[in-house]
């Protein structure tokens, strides 16, 4: 049974990863890279990992809602009513991509892996949440500074004003030059 | 199912992946490849920990690292967009090459 699943997620995670980059439609690559990383997510679940597979599945799912949007904002063609390709050096990236997989894959064949050791928990989120906040609170730790100061850095480069914006090339201007005033008797 | 079968499902996802990096213009379709190669590096950690060493949680961790490097590559590439969208009405990666000249 858990075959069966392996072998259908799997084929489906690499067709629609492979769609992802044949579709016209930026709607549909991104529907379809939907479906590959869900399929990851499901063959995170085959793997026992149930909380880190539902993160994957729930985490694609809102990433690729909020992706179709970005599509949609800057793509020339978002509905693929217009075939067009854009893209450049097909060939040479078959190429490396070939060798890539054929390196990858050689050496999953032929490197001695080694036996297993121990045995699954039990409960594996357990086992994460207790490591997270034990051992690994370090990780932890540096996981939150990075998502913060990627919260800092995705608005500072979003913004359309900055600080050069409102107070001069020297940060001299006595007044801010908003497009709307400020209160508080500025 | 084994190790192996499970690294070359995520090695065929990494490649597939690489070659929508290497080969889309638009930025955006870029990311989507760059997302497809860290699906396989997810798989290929969960399929460590759970052939290798299940009973240490540091493989689990290392998920939990690869899935994060995943959200934050996402939110600073549609960031960097809007940024050069902003300055310079572009979202092609060979229309970005002032570095280049």
């Amino acid at each position: 049974m858990n075959d069966v699943a392996f072998g259908l997620l799997a084929a489906l995670a690499v067709v629609s990863g492979v769609m992802v980059f044949r579709f016209d439609s930026m709607a549909r690559a991104t529907f379809s890279l939907l479906t590959s990383l869900l399929c990851v997510g499901g063959e995170m679940l085959l793997l026992g990992l149930d909380y880190l597979g539902i993160v994957t599945v729930l985490m694609m799912t809102i990433e690729m809602a909020i992706m179709a949007v970005f599509m949609v904002m800057f793509m020339m063609n978002p509905a693929g009513l217009m075939p067009m390709t854009m893209t450049h050096n097909k060939k040479g990236a078959a190429v490396i991509c070939g060798i890539a997989f054929v390196l990858l894959a050689a050496g999953v064949l032929l490197a001695p892996w080694p036996a297993r050791q121990g045995k699954p928990p039990a409960d594996p989120t357990m086992d994460l949440g207790m490591s997270l906040m034990g051992p690994q609170m370090l990780t932890m730790m540096v996981l939150g500074m990075a998502l913060f100061a990627t919260i800092v850095a995705t608005v500072v480069l979003a913004t359309r004003r900055g600080r050069y914006d409102r107070f001069g090339d020297d940060l001299r201007a006595p007044q801010a030059s908003d497009p709307v005033r400020g209160g508080v008797g500025r | 199912m084994n190790l192996e079968l499970f690294l070359l499902l995520a090695s065929a996802l990494f490649c597939v992946g690489l070659f929508g990096a290497l080969t889309q213009q638009s930025i955006v379709m870029l990311m989507m490849g760059l997302e497809l190669m860290l699906g396989g590096v997810i798989l290929a950690a969960a399929s460590a920990w759970r052939y290798i060493a299940p009973a240490a949680a540091e493989g689990q961790v290392l998920v939990v690292v690869a899935i994060t490097a995943m959200a934050l590559e996402m939110a600073t590439g549609f960031a960097v967009v809007t940024a050069l969208f902003r300055s310079r009405e572009i979202d092609m990666t060979d229309m970005a090459a002032e570095l280049k000249e």
